[in-house]
């Protein structure tokens, strides 16, 4: 049996946006598919790897555990919405400028968390970029310059030897 | 098999009482759903039951963490994040804490809900073990009326609890008792974050009283309270012989039976020399 689509409103990266959703499509499938937002990325698909992670009203999330629905009314960041216009912002900066980057595709949700974690603290220190991170996996293991992105966007010195 | 997403159904109720009245009206077919994320990934994987779902995310009733004189009391929806951040509660409550800290990442940690984590009914659950040693209470809530119960009673199998299927557990309430109690707690999984227990080990002593409390996780179908083992450690017996007749380890697919009954043993050693 089919259920009905339900509509939801969202805003997304600061613009009101309405769909119609199943209300247990997941909200991943909801940004890429349906808002076209192809930078939040699908790796396990069940909360392990953290590639999807985007901030719902302002709170890093999973966004392949997250029903359609449940997002109703929410505002949503993705990566697309991290850059000012052209400008990178100074993670996505750092991220460059430190190779924190390799095959790319854990890199949007890595910079979320990184976004979610200096949202909340400024100057975390390296223990606490770990800590901010542990729930998103690189897949070419390039974990110590994602960690040093992450220090050299709030530091010019970056991390210490 | 991947689930057939359109046919699922999903209701986001905004109150309690409206909860209550949509479960009471149907005959076990609405299955409560929090933060998800343990319900989305069986729904993923074609493994979720149920066809319909009451998002119970925005109820404000199931929110809240409040002090009492006798109790701390938390609603169902309190996240491991709420857990963290509550000063109050961290000091009080370290075990509870030490578990939402190793509860998944962040992301997990600010959609999974200590209900969620507790009617799922996983042996492998997180805070379970923690919420044992503080004699926490469950009050499960329909249209019918209230009562409230201890987590040891709550399960009754694996994955099997008491809890009916017009009922809804609404709050968690820790007794504030154990000021003068030692914690320890220790998870061991494959890796340090983000990673399913083979055995979780909750504990508090009081040398003062020879009071001791454990419990732990995914060494039975349950998340087990060791009331033999600590009657045991208090008449002066050995520890690790009564907490090898008490739990019931199995092998599955991230680790032995054998391997899990060792390193409780260890844990327990670790926990009593401290």
């Amino acid at each position: 049996m089919l259920m009905p689509k339900a509509a939801i409103n969202l805003t997304v990266n600061g613009a009101a946006r309405s769909v119609a959703v199943w209300p247990m499509a997941r909200l991943l499938d909801v940004i890429r598919e349906e808002l076209g937002l192809t930078g939040t990325k699908e790796g396990c698909g069940e909360g392990e790897c953290g590639a999807c992670a985007i901030l719902l009203d302002g709170r890093l999330i999973n966004s392949c555990l997250v029903p359609a629905l449940q997002a109703d009314g929410a505002a949503i960041t993705t990566i697309e919405g991290i850059a000012r216009g052209d400008k990178l912002a100074p993670i996505q900066q750092a991220f460059l400028e430190c190779g924190g980057a390799q095959c790319g595709i854990c890199t949007p949700g890595m910079i979320m968390a990184a976004v979610s974690l200096l949202g909340e603290n400024a100057r975390p220190s390296e223990a606490e970029i770990r800590n901010a991170l542990a729930g998103n996996l690189c897949r070419c293991t390039g974990y110590m310059r994602i960690f040093e992105a992450v220090a050299r966007a709030c530091r010019p010195e970056g991390l210490q030897p | 098999m991947r689930a057939h997403i359109p046919s699922y159904e999903m209701l986001a109720p905004k109150t309690l009482e409206e909860a209550l009245t949509r479960l009471a009206g149907g005959s076990g077919e609405w299955r409560i759903f929090a933060g998800g994320t343990d319900l989305m990934v069986l729904l993923e994987a074609g493994k979720l039951t149920h066809r319909r779902f009451l998002s119970v995310w925005r109820v404000q009733e199931l929110r809240g963490i409040t002090f009492a004189p006798q109790y701390v009391t938390l609603g169902s929806l309190t996240t491991y994040t709420d857990v963290l951040r509550h000063e109050m509660l961290r000091r009080e409550f370290p075990l509870l804490a030490a578990a939402a800290a190793e509860t998944g990442g962040v992301a997990t940690q600010n959609r999974g809900t200590l209900g969620g984590n507790i009617v799922n009914a996983s042996p492998a659950a997180d805070s379970p073990p923690a919420l044992l040693v503080y004699d926490a209470e469950v009050e499960l809530v329909s249209t019918r009326g209230a009562r409230w119960l201890p987590l040891r009673e709550f399960y009754t199998g694996y994955k099997t609890t008491q809890l009916r299927g017009d009922e809804l557990l609404e709050r968690i309430r820790l007794p504030r008792e154990t000021a003068g109690f030692k914690p320890y707690y220790r998870k061991v999984g494959t890796r340090k974050a983000q990673a399913i227990s083979k055995v979780c080990f909750a504990g508090l002593r009081n040398r003062a009283t020879a009071e001791v409390r454990i419990a732990l996780g995914s060494v039975a179908p349950v998340p087990l309270r060791c009331l033999k083992t600590e009657a045991v450690i208090r008449q002066g017996g050995d520890p690790a012989a009564a907490l090898a007749r008490e739990i019931a380890p199995i092998d599955d697919m991230r680790s032995t039976a054998a391997y899990r009954l060792r390193v409780a043993q260890n844990l327990l050693k670790e926990f009593l020399d401290a």
